[in-house]
């Protein structure tokens, strides 16, 4: 192992037993549980508040009479049975240009169409990003079927509902992952501020203890830096660890709901899941090092307060930058959000849940790592210079010259 | 090994071209007074902060750090993690200089045995009084067994039993090849511990070499004790002598005590007591360094 890993592992190994092996680390568990368990109640009512307000929608272009005997269909269905995705039916009235129509119905937003059922009862035929053994198309054969029992002279040979599967429709693909996009830039932005904040008094002990001086003389700064970023990154992955277990399980046992029932994500749930953590790694480490070098300079908890309020500003503008990237990852604002290196993880969590091309994240994540690196650097270099009084003269500032 | 060593802290000279040899398994003594510039020499010798110009090398390496391993420090602040044990303490310093921690723990044992701590080994560091916790920051500094050790003010804070203990333990790592370098403001320390001394002052180094040259810079001084109380014998008695308790005192002529006595002799002086003491480092201290400190303020009469 290099030098400069190995002092870096020692350091990390006692700030981390150190603080995980404390009392207070158990407060620092137990903080986020409580509105954990609040979140988890009220997600319960929210969600249905959400389902009926976001409701998958059918377009369905046919007449008025065929429209009324499918709706009262559907009504009787859902008396019946206790359907969690009911489908809504959107009434649409025929119009000459049939393809026209259907492509601006699967490009909607407002309201968010998912397919298209055409021909009526007589020839229904489904068109939209639907799966082929999925709760859509059982629940129309359900209401379809019904809805020609209920009328005088069925035919028995009507065939069943047709389907035409279609790869995305705006109301199938676009909001849901710009939803997901914006959930997961969410959570990575709540997890870091609420995370990376503590590194900004990590160097106070060893400046209140004196050790500073033991350890510079027998480590390089980079390692102490690196050392102390990757004990609290470890801590962190550690408390997340335990708050998603008790999260997951909290949300399963009062909404009965799991991440699949999430809309997924451009690159699939287990890749943006991968991602999700090493933009976290690589959003703590970014800002992590940034609140090291800024905090490395205060000598008190004081002066640690009072660096912290700017910071946490700073962030919010850091978040609120990543976030005009969402709906848009290929705009110049996003590619710029993304260059940048403290906004490119949130703004690349974002692009995981839109676009399903896998080399950017490869990219982004070394471009990350870089800045990781030349942040840490920098800091230390800093470090040494203002509290260790280290490196050569410098020139006298011009004002100075002149005040003399 | 330093070379021409300058150290600006803005506009403030710390250490103004200090050039230095240690030699191999020496005891040295680092002289001066207080804000003379001996930590800051330290520091630079350590790696622990960079010179403005001039050059250092430590145990063959050109970037102190690199020798990190063979080299253990006590700094003059004592620091310790306050919630450590003090085994844990002293394994944590062997491991930031390269000491497998599960070695560490067991020498961490064996040194606080050694030195009637056992009991006090799995108890926090606060609970230690502090002369406790400076032996186990000193216990620290030695658990990996390094080539060279160097003790900024070592002796501060420690009452005169554990001074004596680690006066021992510094001739003990000596006899075991050991180099160790330690700053101290308090000349008996180097006097009996030292075979070379540096003397700073005003950031600059006004002495280097072994303590009996250092002494030998200073004429022997004699005491002089006469029957008579006045006579042609004080024309012997050179110009500045001081008449203390009854005896005069002065700095031997130069040349040597034969012309001086036989004047006295001659003249009638009656000697009743005559001794021509070698003066001690203490002397040659203040004399050093004050002559430095003067010279450093720019005091036109201080000798060059």
């Amino acid at each position: 192992m290099p030098a400069l890993l190995r002092s870096a592992f020692v350091i990390a190994r006692r700030d981390f037993t150190a603080t995980v092996f404390s009392r207070a680390f158990l407060f620092f568990l137990m903080g986020p549980l409580f509105p954990l368990l609040m979140v988890g109640i009220f997600a319960g009512i929210g969600g249905t508040a959400v389902s009926q307000a976001e409701r998958p929608s059918v377009a369905v272009v046919a007449g008025d009479l065929d429209f009324q005997a499918l709706a009262e269909a559907r009504a009787r269905l859902y008396n019946k049975v206790d359907v969690s995705a009911k489908l809504e039916l959107l009434h649409v009235l025929p119009r000459p240009d049939a393809a026209a129509q259907r492509t601006k119905l699967l490009v909607s937003k407002s309201p968010p169409v998912i397919a298209v059922l055409e021909g009526g009862l007589a020839r229904p035929h489904l068109i939209g990003p639907v799966h082929a053994e999925g709760t859509t198309i059982r629940q129309l054969q359900f209401m379809v079927e019904d809805a020609r029992r209920a009328r005088a002279d069925p035919d028995p040979n009507a065939p069943i509902v047709q389907l035409s599967r279609t790869t995305a429709s705006a109301g199938s693909l676009a909001t849901p992952r710009a939803l997901t996009a914006r959930a997961g830039q969410t959570v990575l932005f709540l997890l870091t501020v609420l995370l990376s904040g503590m590194l900004l008094s990590q160097l106070i002990d060893e400046k209140a203890n004196k050790i500073i001086e033991v350890l510079a003389a027998a480590v390089p700064i980079d390692a102490i830096f690196l050392g102390k970023l990757f004990a609290m990154l470890a801590m962190s992955l550690l408390g997340i660890a335990v708050w998603v277990a008790a999260g997951a399980a909290t949300i399963a046992m009062f909404t009965g709901q799991s991440l699949a029932s999430l809309p997924p994500p451009a690159v699939g749930w287990p890749l943006f899941m991968t991602l999700a953590v090493v933009y976290f790694m690589m959003s703590y480490l970014l800002l992590g090092s940034v609140f090291l070098g800024i905090g490395g300079q205060a000598s008190t908890a004081r002066e640690v307060q009072t660096l912290s309020m700017p910071v946490t500003m700073a962030q919010v503008v850091v978040f609120a930058v990543a976030a005009t990237a969402v709906g848009s990852p290929d705009s110049p604002r996003a590619l710029a959000a993304a260059a940048f290196p403290l906004s490119s993880p949130f703004v690349m969590i974002a692009r995981a849940a839109e676009l399903p091309e896998l080399w950017p994240h490869l990219v982004a994540i070394a471009w990350q790592a870089l800045w990781v690196g030349l942040i840490l650097r920098v800091a230390a270099r800093i470090f040494r210079r203002s509290v260790l009084k280290s490196g050569p003269a410098r020139r006298r500032s011009w004002w100075r010259a002149a005040r003399t | 090994m330093a070379e021409d060593l300058v150290k600006d802290f803005g506009e403030t000279r710390a250490v103004d071209g200090i050039s230095l040899a240690v030699p191999a398994g020496s005891i040295y003594g680092m002289l001066g007074p207080n804000g003379a510039g001996k930590t800051t020499a330290l520091r630079l010798l350590l790696g622990i902060i960079d010179p403005s110009s001039g050059t250092r090398r430590l145990l063959g390496h050109d970037r102190p750090l690199d020798a990190a391993r063979e080299v253990g420090y006590l700094p003059e602040e004592r620091g310790l993690y306050p919630n450590m044990t003090a085994r844990e303490a002293i394994a944590f310093m062997g491991a930031l200089r390269g000491l497998p921690l599960k070695e560490g723990r067991r020498r961490a044992d064996d040194l606080l045995a050694g030195h009637g701590l056992s009991e006090w080994a799995r108890k926090p560091i606060r609970t230690l009084s502090k002369g406790m916790a400076q032996t186990v920051q000193l216990l620290g500094t030695i658990v990996h067994r390094p080539r060279l050790i160097v003790l900024d003010e070592p002796f501060s804070g420690l009452d005169a039993i554990n001074q004596a203990k680690l006066e021992e333990l510094i001739r003990a790592e000596a006899r075991d090849g050991v180099t160790v370098i330690f700053s101290t403001h308090v000349i008996a320390h180097a006097e009996r511990l030292c075979e070379r001394i540096a003397i700073i002052a005003g950031g600059r180094l006004a002495f280097e070499g072994g303590v009996d040259e250092a002494r030998d810079r200073l004429q022997p001084i004699v005491r002089l004790r006469t029957r008579s109380e006045d006579g042609p014998w004080r024309s012997a008695i050179p110009h500045g002598a001081r008449h203390e308790r009854g005896e005069w005192v002065f700095d031997l002529p130069p040349g040597g005590p034969e012309p001086l006595l036989r004047a006295l002799l001659d003249s009638g002086a009656g000697i009743e007591t005559l001794a021509i003491e070698r003066p001690g480092l203490h002397d040659a201290f203040v004399a050093i360094a004050g002559d430095a400190a003067a010279a450093a303020m720019g005091d036109p009469g201080a000798p060059s």
